[in-house]
């Protein structure tokens, strides 16, 4: 089997989540690589969560429309998916909550009464998904001992009776389409919150703040629990107006320090943004963006915020803007991030979204560039005997002493804006613009963040090139005309409404062809955007 | 004696209540130097606002943040560095306004931070209007028909969100001001001490403070239903008398003392794949 995917969905609370990430390390360890994308909805109990789970021989970090298994823990499970079932599916259920006789149009279902054996198993409601985990591993003829040794390492409350239940639904059916082993090295599987974090604690992370955001909670919560093993200060103030004000009073004793918030946070920290600009105080915002304006879909994805963090803050600085693509990307530009802004005391900024934050992915830390944290040249921060620092909001002079002086005005403010053009010099020695796909190609796929896998996997297929500016700010032009050479037409694609990337570009006087924009929330799946490719080549 | 003077030129008005607090803490800088506490250990934090300029007459280390943002700087540098003293100065507008819910929090943490409040009740840098401590009635520059709110009690939010150092003084009264600064800053957890500071030019109230200022002789700081009275005596509207002096005082854990120190020696290339490999 080339590739597979699998879906399970049911009611939310019910440990879909969970789940999803229990199935993905079974695929997993079948020696696949793995993505695995989680819809839900912004509330606690009730709603559809689902996640589907894509398991492939090569590298992918991106989903499928259609599936091959449905495990269905409840009716929704079966009835909002009906465009993802192909004949060859097969439907695992919840016999006692999902009717399949006569809905579900596959040769193959599975009926499993879960109920039955959560009572002889005296087991609560929460493990009916272990059990159809179970049946789902039968059907799929996974070797046993992989389903007990992901069960015993990913569930931690009544492992013993989790692994009874599982043990029945496994029992209970026939091996029907063997999922086989593949010989590839496994790889690790994290989400890109994960490796973002990761990435800033490379760098020599001191201090991560956040206030309660998603998509950008899992980061704050991956780093307060580690934060002891790590040795890193983790804190969650009253705002986001207080996360950025911290900041830069740690940023101010030398620390190296990140923040992480969605579109509304960010909104509360642009004062310290331009602070950051105005006093030289080094700080990395993640922002995750998400459906806007105001609050949106809280729970969902969108590239909306391209223009917001090019553009956030009074007045005039420098800032660096990335736009990582997978997790291995997250990990590399927030470890670069954190350099980047102690070297040229600058607030940086990570573009990320929920696809990202909260995807699955493999994770090769040997295919990454080696980074080592920065030492800034001469530093000298309080308390440091024999020398007074001060910082201000205010123009200043070189003391930090404020000004109002016309001459002095000119002075600092250019030599703020000179930082910008040192640190393009600098970034020639980056991959600022991954150039992917079909090298010479005349028709490329333009796209940034999130959407790079799902335009490589569509290129691959379509045999075209794919060109993605990693970095935003400052905008690598030179490395983004290069990687345009011999291009006649160029395709764009992006999760917002408005086509930013395509805006951008266009102001340093290049044209966008053709455009596909998507703004539901959802990411484009591997199919859905290779029939809107194929579509535009064909117009 | 350590020249704490810059070459800034300093902008306050003549006859301002702000000269008294800049000369009160120099004086009290100057007697912890003596004491041997080495003054690269303290951090000056201001906001914005007549009272921020403080932070550029006084050569010692500073950060003038933003209107309202003073808190959050002085606990980022207390977190971060422990062996130093953070002394906060902030206006009533900065933040009793702009700034509350920074206040409260770092009450109810009890960071060992101290707050100077140069609360002159009206704003002054933006020539002239009412503030959160304003008398209800207040004529200023948004409120010509005078002001349809009543003040706020500073000291009793503060009291309520968990500070474990409350102090009344005026710019009336510098000798007052350096001892209730000094205890404050070497009080162990938050602080502040509000200062009922004349603003000359906009609401000259030096007149009416001296009539009816007051040090309570048998107050004891340690009780707090004292301090909660001493603390209501006056309500910023009415024309009681104003009590003045160390109005509360109590020994409690603080926020930043439950921080573990960072342990420079972790090998985190290390921890990074234990971390992956349970990831497998």
């Amino acid at each position: 089997m080339a590739e597979v995917s699998i879906l399970i969905g049911g009611k939310a609370g019910f440990g879909i989540d969970k789940s999803g990430t229990i199935l993905s390390f079974i695929v997993n360890s079948l020696g696949y690589n793995v993505y695995t994308y989680r819809d839900y909805p912004s509330i606690i109990r009730g709603g559809h969560t689902f996640s589907i789970i894509r398991a492939a021989r090569e590298r992918i970090s991106s989903h499928r429309s259609a599936v091959d298994y449905i495990l269905a823990l409840n009716q929704d499970a079966v009835a909002l998916h009906k465009d993802r079932i192909k004949e060859s599916s097969v439907i695992i259920y919840d016999a006692d909550n999902v009717k399949c006789d006569g809905v579900c149009p596959v040769k193959n279902a599975v009926g499993i009464f879960v109920s039955g054996i959560l009572k002889e198993e005296a087991a609560p409601e929460i493990m009916r998904n272990t059990c159809i985990i179970g049946a789902f591993s039968g059907v799929a003829g996974i070797e046993w001992s992989i389903v007990e040794r992901v069960l015993r390492k990913e569930i931690s409350r009544d492992i013993e009776i989790n692994i009874r239940v599982a043990r029945r639904g496994y029992d209970k059916v026939k091996a029907l389409t063997a999922i086989a082993p593949v010989n590839n090295r496994t790889l690790p599987l994290i989400t890109g919150s994960e490796a973002m974090g990761l990435g800033f604690l490379k760098a020599g992370l001191d201090t991560y703040i956040a206030y309660p955001m998603t998509p950008a909670s899992p980061l704050l919560h991956f780093l307060a629990a580690e934060a002891e093993n790590f040795s890193v200060k983790v804190i969650h103030p009253e705002s986001e107006i207080a996360v950025m004000l911290m900041a830069l009073g740690f940023s101010y004793c030398g620390e190296s320090v990140a923040v992480g918030t969605s579109g509304g946070g960010f909104c509360l920290m642009t004062e310290g943004l331009s602070l950051s600009g105005m006093a030289d105080l080094p700080v990395v915002i993640v922002l995750g963006q998400r459906p806007g304006p105001s609050t949106g879909l809280p729970t969902y994805t969108s590239q909306t915020e391209l223009n917001f963090a090019l553009n956030a803050g009074q007045g005039e600085f420098a800032r660096f803007v990335t736009a990582p693509t997978d997790a291995e990307d997250s990990y590399y530009w927030a470890a670069v991030s954190l350099n980047i802004s102690k070297r040229f005391r600058i607030p940086s900024i990570l573009l990320t979204d929920k696809t990202i934050c909260e995807g699955l992915f493999n994770f090769d830390i040997d295919s990454i560039k080696e980074i080592r944290p920065e030492t800034p040249p001469a530093s000298v921060f309080p308390p440091n005997k024999g020398t007074v620092i001060k910082v201000n909001s205010y123009e200043h002079d070189e003391y930090g002493i404020t000004t109002e002086d016309p001459a002095e005005t000119v002075r600092m403010q250019d030599k703020r804006l000179l930082k910008m053009k040192s640190l393009a010099e600098e970034l020639e020695k980056y991959e600022t613009v991954k150039c992917r796909g079909k090298n010479n190609s005349d028709t490329a796929i333009l796209c940034w963040g999130s959407n790079g896998p799902v335009c490589e996997d569509v290129a691959s297929s379509l045999n075209l090139k794919v060109v993605s500016p990693a970095v935003l700010s400052p905008f690598p032009l030179n490395a983004f005309k290069a990687a345009l050479k011999g291009v006649k037409n160029i395709i764009s694609v992006e999760n917002n409404a408005t086509g930013q990337l395509r805006s951008l570009v266009n102001s340093y006087g290049i044209k966008v062809d053709q455009e596909i924009l998507k703004y539901d929330g959802r990411p484009f799946s591997v199919d859905e955007l290779e029939g809107l490719v194929k579509s535009k080549l064909s117009a | 004696m350590i020249n704490l003077a810059t070459n800034a030129q300093n902008t306050w008005c003549t006859g301002c209540g702000n000269f008294a607090i800049l000369s009160a803490i120099k004086s009290v800088l100057q007697s912890m130097a003596e004491d041997g506490f080495p003054l690269e250990n303290v951090v000056l934090v201001s906001g914005i606002g007549c009272h921020a300029k403080i932070v550029d007459y006084i050569n010692v280390n500073s950060f003038y943040s933003l209107h309202g943002r003073v808190v959050p700087v002085a606990e980022a540098i207390k977190l971060s560095r422990s062996n130093v003293r953070v002394i906060g100065f902030s206006g009533d507008g900065d933040s009793y306004g702009e700034g509350m819910e920074h206040l409260i929090f770092a009450a109810k943490r009890n960071i060992d931070i101290t707050m100077i409040i140069h609360n002159n009740r009206v704003y002054g840098l933006t020539t002239g209007q009412y503030t959160p401590t304003s008398p209800l009635g207040f004529k200023g520059r948004s409120t010509p028909f005078g002001s349809k709110e009543l003040p706020i009690n500073p000291l009793e939010v503060m009291l309520a969100g968990g500070a474990t150092f409350l102090a009344r003084g005026t710019s009336h009264g510098l000798e007052l001001l350096k001892k209730i600064f000094k205890e404050a800053i070497l009080h162990k957890g938050f602080s502040l001490v509000d200062v009922l500071q004349v603003c000359v030019t906009f609401d000259n109230l030096y007149e009416y403070y001296d009539k009816r200022i007051y040090e309570p002789p048998a107050h004891d700081p340690s009780d707090r239903t004292a301090a909660a009275a001493m603390i209501r005596e006056w309500d910023y509207d009415n024309d009681s008398k104003i009590p003045l002096g160390i109005i509360y005082k109590k020994d409690a854990g603080t926020f930043d003392e439950r921080f573990k120190p960072q342990e420079k020696a972790v090998d985190r290339d290390a921890k990074i794949r234990e971390y992956l490999e349970r990831r497998i």
